[in-house]
């Protein structure tokens, strides 16, 4: 137990003061993780409307294909982006290999499918009327496309929020790809384990703090918004 | 219309995301090396100078031995620094990586709770060591993960004539040498660990060093460039001057008085240039 | 004859290997209330999709104005407005919501939210200005969805069953308030009802649809007193059906002059000054001229048979009386009575079986 207590109180002052570079690894964390669930919106956006509003042959397919890709366990996803990324491997001229785009790569697929499913099923529980009628109101596609979206936004949200928290949490895919470089590719999840392997628990709990206090924030925004729908 | 404000965004973010790798630009080497070898700290020693000399940053990619070398002979990488000598000479063998050089060395050390309960403290056999603890069932965590340590480790098993595989007693941990050391700690087991590694963490852990000194426990380290001849991609020049700049007088300087101020005793014994009968390895 | 506004010509629709609608010909003239009739299934639906560019025909052309309306399906739709069974609103205010028809095509703020607010105005629904859409009444959210459609000035309004989810009272009320809207804004409207009654009430022109197929289009007299075949006749129902002027009302009972003869009708609720006098064929009993009165029915009129049409036991026998009145009788009866074009016969029939009809204003 005084192991743990040590540890609270060790973090707190690193926390106070800045050391092993926490807060350069949580911007990092959340540039990263960020980006990828931005691109993974785009996608989510894009197939899962598709999915959501067009008949055609094998859209059951596509579905299942959908939710299969949410369940990919991270940790095989990063090992075929690093085959793929590896100077041995089919990609390796792109020099990609270890660094932070490397790893957006890997939690964009990771994370791609869960935004998309989201959206996918999102869309789908609006009534089929209403595109006609915001047709019919004079919208072009892509105002039809805006307000549909705008009125799935709590759905949206949710699976952006659910996207960002599998993103953020991973660390097998992002260590195989991302090489826990100091100062480039050391995100929150992967220093706590290099961490913990060294034996410094101070630090290592002092960084599952701050990830568990992004982790609650962004839920914090889900629910305020949420809410402030419910009420109107 | 608000699209376009969103495809802007997007498009600033992309750009972005490829700055930042960009910015990995520049003259830049992958050094494959062991786990235990960057736990030491000795790394974030030597590393920094490096880059002053030379201006190659280095990209190290820590994991087992045995990753480390397959990495070599996939000619992922530009250098490698490890300690597995029959491993690497396989390689050197193979022709895969060229321009081996002994570094430095320290040794292993077997460590266990204070109390000792097999009774091992003192003795002068590796093997005599890991005999009586298999004669005890005494607790004993093993790296498992084909790294260096844990080639070791297996040679002794083997000279003592034991395959401790599968038994109650015997469990493998899969993980780096800091995190195998906390587990033996934590269930009062025994281990082997190289002396670096166990002084770098001792104060966190309740494990004392009980054997020690058999020339059967010497860790030698070598450094050595991926043949850039036989892998496109590879980087000859940078792998060369990290070679270079390992067994050069200064850096062999600073590895020698590494852990002095810390630990009241240095980490490794710098080697480089001798002959490796010096050290009375098979 | 001015040109049409909209015109459908030749026109398929396919869905999965079955013909949804086939229409050859269709004009919709400017001014018009035109409606489409028809019982549940039978495509109307798809029509008003189809007139309403929101759906592509799988052969034939669509006209607006005389010109081809490929490729310019989105401009077109923004002169139009629909108004559907649901009324589907966002998640933003009743007044966002009734403007958003405007924000879409562009208007300044201001200038949206003043129409939006005075065609709720009009439509009783000012109040709600700036509630959410989920506590809405179904009557109040159709009105809304009216002042939406209204709001853009259209073209040409399509409505689709707009009040077929609502209960009867707000039905007859909102049908009301459509029906003054209409006159007084003269707007090209297309409206699709299953039931006879709005379609009278509302329609200057009616088409009938069954079956996909567009069965006939005329004047809504026309189409109910003299269907074109047994089908149309069997879902009109109604086969007499006559313009009348009211003249006075004593004791829930009408008085209405129609050529020539006064009628005697039930009422209930105030009268109309001008209405559609309606009678089933098979309350219309006939009589020899000088025979028994055997039936207590306070309307008889005295007429010559035009038309004896035998489908199996039944007869269907047009009497004129200076109106075609339509009635059906038995083959015995036509037999014991020995009637044949050129007799003549009294009609008569209860002042209960006469339904009427309000007239539209232009006719």
């Amino acid at each position: 137990m005084d192991l743990i207590w040590d540890g609270i109180r060790e973090a707190f002052r690193i926390l106070g003061t800045g050391d092993y570079s926490i807060w350069e690894i949580t911007l990092r964390s959340l540039f990263i993780s960020g980006s990828a669930v931005a691109i993974s919106l785009v996608i989510g956006i894009a197939v899962g409307s598709l999915l959501a509003f067009n008949e055609f042959p094998g859209r059951n397919l596509a579905f299942t294909l959908v939710n299969t890709g949410m369940g990919l366990p991270p940790v095989v996803v990063g090992l075929l982006v690093a085959i793929m990324l590896w100077r041995s491997g089919p990609l390796g001229q792109l020099d990609l290999i270890y660094t932070p785009l490397a790893m957006i790569i890997a939690q964009t697929i990771i994370a791609a499918p869960i935004v998309t499913g989201f959206t996918a099923a999102a869309l789908r529980s609006l009534s089929p009327r209403l595109r006609s009628q915001l047709y019919a109101l004079g919208a072009s596609r892509l105002q039809m496309l805006w307000l549909v979206l705008w009125e799935a936004k709590l759905p949206l949200l949710a699976a952006v929020m659910a996207g960002f928290g599998g993103a953020v949490s991973e660390i097998g895919a992002s260590i195989m790809v991302g090489g826990n470089l100091a100062g480039e590719t050391r995100v929150l999840t992967t220093a706590v384990v290099l961490e913990v392997s060294r034996g410094e628990f101070a630090p290592a709990i002092a960084l599952s703090m701050v990830l568990l206090a992004l982790i609650f924030a962004v839920n914090l925004i889900l629910t305020t918004v949420q809410q402030q729908e419910q009420r109107s | 219309m608000t699209w376009r404000r969103i495809a802007i965004v997007v498009a600033l973010a992309g750009l972005l995301a490829l700055a930042a790798a960009a910015c990995g630009g520049g003259k830049e080497i992958i050094l494959a090396t062991t786990t235990s070898t960057q736990d030491t700290g000795l790394l974030d020693e030597l590393l920094p100078r490096f880059k002053e000399e030379s201006g190659y940053k280095v990209k190290v990619i820590a994991v087992g031995s045995g990753e480390a070398l397959a990495m070599a002979d996939r000619g992922d990488a530009d250098a490698v620094l490890a300690h597995a000598p029959s491993s690497e000479q396989e390689l050197v063998d193979k022709g895969s990586v060229v321009n081996r050089q002994l570094v430095m060395h320290n040794d292993f050390v077997i460590v266990g709770p204070a109390n000792d309960p097999a009774g091992i403290k003192g003795m002068e056999s590796a093997t005599e060591a890991l005999t009586t603890i298999a004669d005890q069932k005494a607790p004993f965590i093993s790296r498992g993960d084909d790294s260096g340590t844990n080639k070791l480790e297996l040679k002794l098993w083997d000279k003592a004539g034991l395959k401790p595989e599968g038994q109650s007693w015997y469990e493998q941990s899969g993980q780096g040498m800091g995190a195998t050391l906390q587990i033996a700690s934590q269930r009062g087991a025994y281990t082997i660990s190289d002396r670096g590694t166990y002084l770098a963490q001792s104060s966190n852990l309740q494990l004392e060093v009980l054997v020690e000194g058999d020339p059967a426990l010497l860790n030698v380290y070598h450094v050595m460039q991926v043949n850039p001849e036989r892998f496109d991609g590879v980087n000859g020049d940078g792998g060369k001057a990290f070679v270079e700049f390992m067994v050069s007088a200064d850096t062999q300087k600073i590895i020698g008085d590494f852990g002095v101020d810390k630990f009241g005793r240095p980490l490794f014994i710098a080697d480089a240039g001798k002959a490796e009968s010096e050290l009375g390895l098979e | 004859m001015s040109q049409a506004k909209l015109s459908l010509h030749d026109v398929w629709l396919r869905r999965r290997g079955s013909d949804i609608l086939q229409v050859p010909h269709l004009d919709v003239f400017p001014g018009e209330v035109l409606a489409v009739i028809g019982p549940n299934g039978a495509g109307k639906t798809t029509l008003l999709m189809v007139l309403a560019l929101l759906e592509r025909p799988s052969e034939g052309e669509v006209l607006f104005e005389g010109e081809s309306v490929r490729g310019r399906e989105l401009s077109l739709r923004r002169r139009m407005a629909v108004v559907f069974q649901e009324a589907l609103l966002l998640r933003r205010s009743v007044l966002e919501n009734v403007a958003m028809g405007l924000e879409l095509r562009g208007v300044p703020r201001r200038q949206r939210r003043e129409r939006a607010l005075r065609w709720m105005e009009r439509f009783g629904i000012a109040h709600l200005a700036r509630r959410g859409p989920r506590n809405l009444s179904g009557g109040e959210a159709q009105r809304a969805s009216l002042a939406r459609a209204f709001a853009l000035e259209p073209e040409v309004l399509l409505l689709d069953e707009p009040f077929g989810g609502l209960d009867q009272p707000t039905r007859e009320a909102l049908l009301e308030e459509l029906a003054g809207v209409l006159a007084e804004t003269g707007v090209t409207t297309v409206f699709v009802t299953h039931d006879r009654d709005e379609a009278a009430r509302l329609g200057h022109r009616v088409a009938v649809l069954l079956g996909g197929r567009l069965r006939q289009v005329g004047p809504v007299a026309d189409v109910f007193a003299a269907p074109v075949n047994e089908e149309v006749a069997a879902f009109v129902g109604v086969e007499t059906m006559v313009p009348a002027r009211a003249v006075g009302d004593a004791g829930g009972l009408a008085r209405l002059e129609v050529a020539g003869h006064i009628i005697e009708a039930v009422v209930r609720g105030p009268l109309a000054s001008d209405v559609l006098v309606c009678l089933r064929p098979e309350d219309v009993v006939l009589a020899p001229p000088d025979g028994v009165m055997t039936s207590s029915a306070r309307n008889r009129l005295a007429g010559v048979v035009t038309r004896i049409v035998q489908a199996g036991a039944q007869a269907r026998v047009t009497v004129d009386c200076g109106f075609p009145l339509v009635a059906v009788i038995t083959r015995q009866s036509l037999e014991e009575l020995g009637l044949d074009v050129g007799d003549r016969v009294v009609a008569s029939f209860k002042a209960s079986a006469v339904h009427l009809i309000p007239r539209p204003a232009g006719g």
